[in-house]
């Protein structure tokens, strides 16, 4: 319409788009193969192991790590699972959340400690973890969709975008936040740069770091749910079926087996972050 | 003597523009005026000091005095505006990166008053500390590191957490990490503040005692003159960011240098500076041998103000005190020993705070004696009663401002 403004920022983002699937083709194609590669590799490596003894592994792992009595949770939730023939699909889903949170680990560590040993890179790190959370999760699934096709990687790829920023923030914040005594102490006897961040600031800021992995964790296994509209397959899919043909049963199961797999993933893994404590 | 760290000229200034500040500091401006002009902190000024190897050397002061600061510019953990810090004629302030590590890993040790323990390693492994960043092999440093423990009394505790352990525990943890890498220098910022006044007190014994093992050279922070005096050989006061006395405590708390320097003085104990041998009669006593006879003992005595002469063996050993008044009772020939009084002496070094207890069973003044037991002087009861006096109004005068 006449006089009304539209700064035309779809259409930059879209010339950007273009851009890159032009020009970058190389290295879309090599982030696909190596996503490719890592979630194939664990849902190999995870379905190829028989059912009840992952299911006796995870069940001794929650009974050693969490309590007895998570152990019986353990045992009566995966038997469910079983139950409801939603193995296989579960077995994906974990598969995608295992494969975007190493990629999301990977690159969120480094940039965390980047952002805690400098405040310009904090400063210019900050507004792009702000972006990353706020934006809805669904649009991520369009660009990706757009470079990688449908299917598993693109789903991992919007997963891992979306998952990463607790890391990156609770690794800055954790190294942030060590005791100045305690880093004199360790400069004082004489530590390098790096020995610095392994021998002190980087076990000091454990607790915070593994909260962050706790809650990336929690992140990429909520996405890998929405990716499922590009494809992404697993027990996202089984409620998109469900949703498709107003089946609530179906949806009702697909649902409880994504509760199920969060409950799991979240207690195991904050039991990692009591290590000490516990092992005493 | 070469002192081991010898500070010159030394300036820390915080803020943004440091060397405007110490332009400003130059000009002669005061600390708070270039505070308000420019925004900059004076940290440390015009810091010059001789430390000798293997003294206890405290730096005190209110907080915000810049004790801290200066400790930290003596291993660099803050760079110095200007000015030098030299180890053994090695200037630190020059140092490379490379050069500065290896002083601190060798030559220097800290100890800080929150600890700063690792809460994840267990005991030996926190006092492994220092040997790991060296780059000591486990077996090796777990080895010294028990030492170390053993030298502060927490082998059995080697591998507790530090958080399982009480505050005096874990300083001596601290401690123990400091020991582990055989430091010459340790610097302890306010090492035992954070501490009860008993454990407190017992920490100190035990540094003590570690000195008196191996003598290292010290540098304790502290805001508490009673600590200071218990193991410093040398303090020196720090006001504003400058130092404004160094001496020995007797020195200071004879001859302090300003009002700041009194006020340290308040509800501090001082009759535990000054010992017997500060306050003792060593001339005009005359000193007899054992064949003495009276009639020469009291012409000796009518010849001094007091009234008492001392009998001494033949390596000058005391032996016991002879009074005038009893020697009336003797024949000009006989023995003076004969109505001698033997008192148990008192070391020199004793503590003017214990002398009261033995000069109230003591008939006769106090003799004091140095470490082989020869005759020094007496204590007598008026100058015991001045100097007690003295000490309370030196406590007391700082009362009235």
């Amino acid at each position: 319409m006449e006089g009304r403004i539209n700064i035309p920022v779809g259409d930059w983002i879209e010339a950007a788009v273009d851009w890159i699937l032009d020009n970058l083709e190389p290295a879309l194609d090599g982030i696909a193969w190596f996503l490719g590669l890592l979630t194939n590799s664990f849902e190999g490596a995870l379905l190829a192991i028989p059912a009840w003894l992952l299911v006796l592994a995870l069940v001794g792992l929650s009974w050693w790590r969490v309590s007895w009595r998570f152990g019986i949770f353990a045992i009566v939730a995966l038997g469910l699972i079983l139950g409801m023939d939603l193995w296989e699909p579960t077995i994906k889903t974990l598969s995608l959340v295992l494969a975007a949170t190493a990629v999301a680990l990977a690159v969120g560590m480094p940039v965390g400690v980047a952002m805690a040993r400098s405040d310009w890179v904090e400063a210019s790190v900050r507004p792009v973890l702000d972006l990353m959370q706020t934006m809805p999760p669904f649009v991520y699934l369009i660009p990706a969709a757009i470079f990688f096709g449908l299917g598993t990687v693109p789903g991992a790829i919007a997963t891992v975008v979306f998952c990463m920023p607790p890391v990156v923030r609770l690794t800055n914040l954790g190294i942030r936040q060590v005791n100045r005594e305690q880093i004199e102490a360790g400069l004082a006897f004489g530590c390098n740069r790096r020995q610095l961040l392994t021998k002190i600031q980087l076990p000091l800021a454990m607790p915070s770091i593994m909260a962050g992995i706790n809650q990336t964790i929690m992140l990429a296994l909520s996405m890998v749910v929405i990716a499922s509209m590009i494809g992404a397959g697993g027990l996202g899919n089984t409620v998109l079926t469900g949703i498709q043909r107003l089946d609530v049963g179906l949806g009702f199961e697909g649902g409880l087996g994504v509760v199920i797999l969060a409950i799991l993933l979240d207690r195991i893994t904050q039991s990692v972050g009591l290590r000490r404590k516990a092992s005493r | 003597m070469e002192p081991i760290i010898r500070v010159r000229e030394l300036y820390k200034v915080f803020g943004p523009n440091p060397q405007e500040g110490l332009r400003l500091i130059e000009d002669g401006l005061d600390k708070d005026t270039i505070f308000e002009r420019t925004g900059n902190t004076v940290g440390v000024k015009d810091c010059n000091l001789d430390i000798a190897e293997g003294e206890i050397f405290v730096v005190m002061g209110l907080s915000g005095s810049g004790k801290s600061t200066l400790v930290r510019l003596l291993n660099r953990l803050i760079e110095p505006t200007a000015g030098t810090v030299e180890v053994r004629g090695r200037n630190v302030t020059q140092m490379s990166q490379r050069e500065l590590i290896r002083l601190r890993s060798e030559d220097m040790a800290m100890v800080f008053q929150s600890f700063a323990l690792m809460p994840h390693k267990t005991v030996i492994d926190n006092a492994a500390l220092g040997l790991e960043i060296a780059g000591v092999g486990r077996a090796r440093r777990r080895q010294r590191a028990l030492e170390a423990l053993d030298q502060v009394g927490l082998k059995a505790h080697a591998r507790s957490y530090p958080d399982e352990l009480s505050g005096g525990m874990q300083q001596r943890v601290g401690l123990a990490r400091a020991l582990a890498t055989d430091p010459s220098i340790m610097l302890m910022d306010e090492a035992f503040s954070a501490l009860d006044p008993l454990i407190r007190t017992e920490m100190q014994d035990r540094l003590l005692d570690l000195q008196r093992e191996h003598r290292r050279t010290v540098v304790f922070i502290s805001h508490d003159l009673d600590e200071a005096i218990r193991i410093g050989d040398r303090i020196a006061i720090m006001q504003g960011g400058e130092v404004v006395q160094v001496g020995t405590p007797k020195e200071i708390i004879v001859d302090p240098a300003n009002e700041y320097v009194r006020s340290f003085f308040h509800g501090v104990d001082i009759t535990q500076v000054f010992q017997a041998c500060d306050i003792m009669d060593s001339e005009n006593i005359p000193v007899l041998d054992a064949d003495t006879t009276a009639g020469e003992a009291r012409n000796r005595i009518a010849h001094v103000p007091g009234n008492e002469a001392v009998i001494v063996d033949a390596g000058g050993r005391f032996r016991s005190v002879v009074q005038a008044k009893r020697l009336g009772e003797l024949t000009v020939d006989r023995p003076a020993s004969e109505v001698a009084v033997e008192v148990e002496p008192v070391a020199e070094d004793m503590a003017l705070a214990d002398l009261p207890g033995r000069a109230a069973k003591s008939p006769v003044p106090i003799p004091v004696v140095d470490a082989d037991g020869r005759f020094r002087g007496l204590v007598t009861l008026p100058r015991l009663v001045e100097a007690l006096d003295r000490s309370r109004t030196a406590a007391v005068s700082n009362g009235d401002h």
